[in-house]
């Protein structure tokens, strides 16, 4: 099954109706994320295909689109968790399969589920990766901001917006250079998007957010990317992101 | 090599500790174990002879059952919450998460010997082991060669659909070798040696736990984040 054609695929694509890249704005810093032609195909289908895509350090980039898009498949291929089919990828200038440890200590990441113990507290759970991390880290501390201090029963009582918080607290903890978040807000009532939105807003480094709720992480967000069938369609300041993706959908309807 | 050992050390403590806050789930295991080794009893029936002379084989049939659970339970617990993406990304070695996960289950199914091994000796009337301590190292080393492959083969089968049923379909050939030599050396221990063929036994089954810890260990990278 080749590759869709890269007509759509450049970085700089727009969809009607959108403002110009915000690229001029921060090239002057160094490059974090450093994608050409990089695709991801699972069976026949091609999940990420062609994407190029530069992200400086200190940015907050947005990722949306529809379900299937290839949002997950971008994160999880930035976190080096999957490779890629074709393409090159380079994360703060190194080769992440060469080095492939020195890379990962320098990512956090907060997946559709949870990836911590459902038998532990929240407590436990940072005590675990604070052991990993092997640096003594103010595990109280963490907990109180983002107010978990006073829980003590295991991770499978508590709520969404808890075990999220929770998630942030690891993220937190492991002080990354680069912070991936997939649907960070996906199950949260609004109160706790709230919690998450702030929490969010004040991870240092750089954050690639992939999102649904478009309003939401676009007020954290400084530039958007827009993907639709595995392919970047638009790229511009995040808070156009919403109408591009309504301009896209409805060319997509019109086809 | 510190920084893989400390990493080793951590994920066996992180894997213990989860055990003991979900330990109802490994007092069920005992209670499975002790289980096994009674229908086993029943359906050999009231024959003492028979009962005493394969006591250590009952032992390690219901050991190696009982595994089957354990090992299952240890890597799909992290699998279905992400938790093994987040050890690697935080990042864990792939071969001290294989050590300390095998560990960690090598010690589990000792702590299920414990139990298993008084209710076998009091089911099968085998008596009062006279060599304690030689027991004790044939259930480390035997525990030991069940632990490496199926720790092994339960990462391989935990995003697999049936990975109940794939996990003892593949383990169970694998660990003939070993299961064969613990047996061997079980029962001498237990109704006595007079041809000296105990040290042979175990030999036996050291060898076939560092072939199957170093391989593993190798090998545990591909399966894992491969």
């Amino acid at each position: 099954m080749p590759i869709p054609p890269a007509s759509a695929a450049a970085e700089e694509a727009s969809a009607p109706g959108a403002g110009p890249p915000v690229e001029g704005a921060v090239a002057e810093r160094a490059v974090v994320v450093q994608a050409r032609g990089l695709s991801r195909r699972f069976g026949r289908r091609w999940a990420l295909a062609r994407l190029d895509l530069t992200v400086h350090a200190g940015e907050r980039l947005l990722v949306v689109g529809a379900n299937g898009s290839g949002k997950s498949t971008l994160l999880t291929l930035l976190s080096t968790l999957l490779a890629p089919t074709e393409g090159q990828l380079s994360l703060f200038g190194l080769d992440p399969v060469r080095d492939r440890a020195r890379v990962r200590a320098r990512i956090g990441m907060v997946r559709h589920a949870h990836g911590l113990y459902e038998d532990l507290s929240a407590r436990d759970n940072l005590v675990v990766r604070a052991r990993l991390l092997g640096r003594p880290v103010d595990v109280a501390g963490l907990l109180a901001t983002v107010g978990l201090d006073d829980r003590v029963e295991p991770l499978r009582s508590y709520s969404a917006g808890m075990r999220k918080r929770l998630q942030l607290a690891c993220v937190r903890l492991e002080m990354p250079d680069l912070v991936l978040l997939d649907e960070p807000f996906s199950a949260l009532d609004p109160a706790g998007c709230a919690d998450v939105a702030a929490l969010v807003g004040e991870l240092p480094g750089t954050v690639l957010i992939a999102s649904h709720q478009v309003d939401r992480a676009a007020a954290i967000c400084t530039r958007a990317i827009l993907l639709d069938g595995g392919q970047l369609r638009w790229s511009g300041p995040a808070d156009q992101a919403w109408r591009a993706w309504k301009a896209v959908q409805a060319q997509g309807a019109a086809r | 090599m510190t920084r893989v050992f400390a990493m080793t050390l951590t994920i066996l403590r992180k894997d213990l500790l989860v055990e003991w806050r979900a330990r109802a789930q490994a007092v069920a295991l005992l209670g499975f174990a002790a289980v096994v080794l009674l229908l086993f009893s029943f359906a050999v029936g009231p024959d003492s002879t028979m009962l005493a002379k394969h006591a250590g084989g009952y032992l390690w049939l219901a050991l190696l059952l009982a595994s089957t659970l354990l090992l299952g339970r240890s890597l799909q617990t992290e699998v279905e919450t992400d938790a093994l993406e987040a050890l690697l990304l935080a990042p864990v070695p792939p071969a001290a998460l294989f050590y300390g996960k095998a560990l960690a289950n090598a010690g589990l199914l000792v702590m299920v010997a414990l139990v298993a091994v008084p209710v076998d000796l009091a089911i099968t009337g085998a008596g009062i082991v006279e060599n304690p301590v030689l027991l004790a190292l044939i259930v480390v080393l035997g525990a030991a060669g069940i632990a490496a492959p199926g720790t092994f083969y339960a990462a391989l089968t935990a995003r697999i659909d049936g990975r109940q049923l794939l996990l003892p379909l593949l383990l169970f050939p694998l660990v003939v070798p070993a299961l064969l030599a613990s047996v061997k050396a079980t029962s001498l221990v237990m109704t006595g040696d007079p041809m000296e063929q105990l040290p042979g036994w175990i030999a036996l089954l050291v060898c076939f736990d560092a072939i199957y810890w170093s391989l593993c260990g190798l090998l545990f990278e591909k399966v894992v984040d491969g």
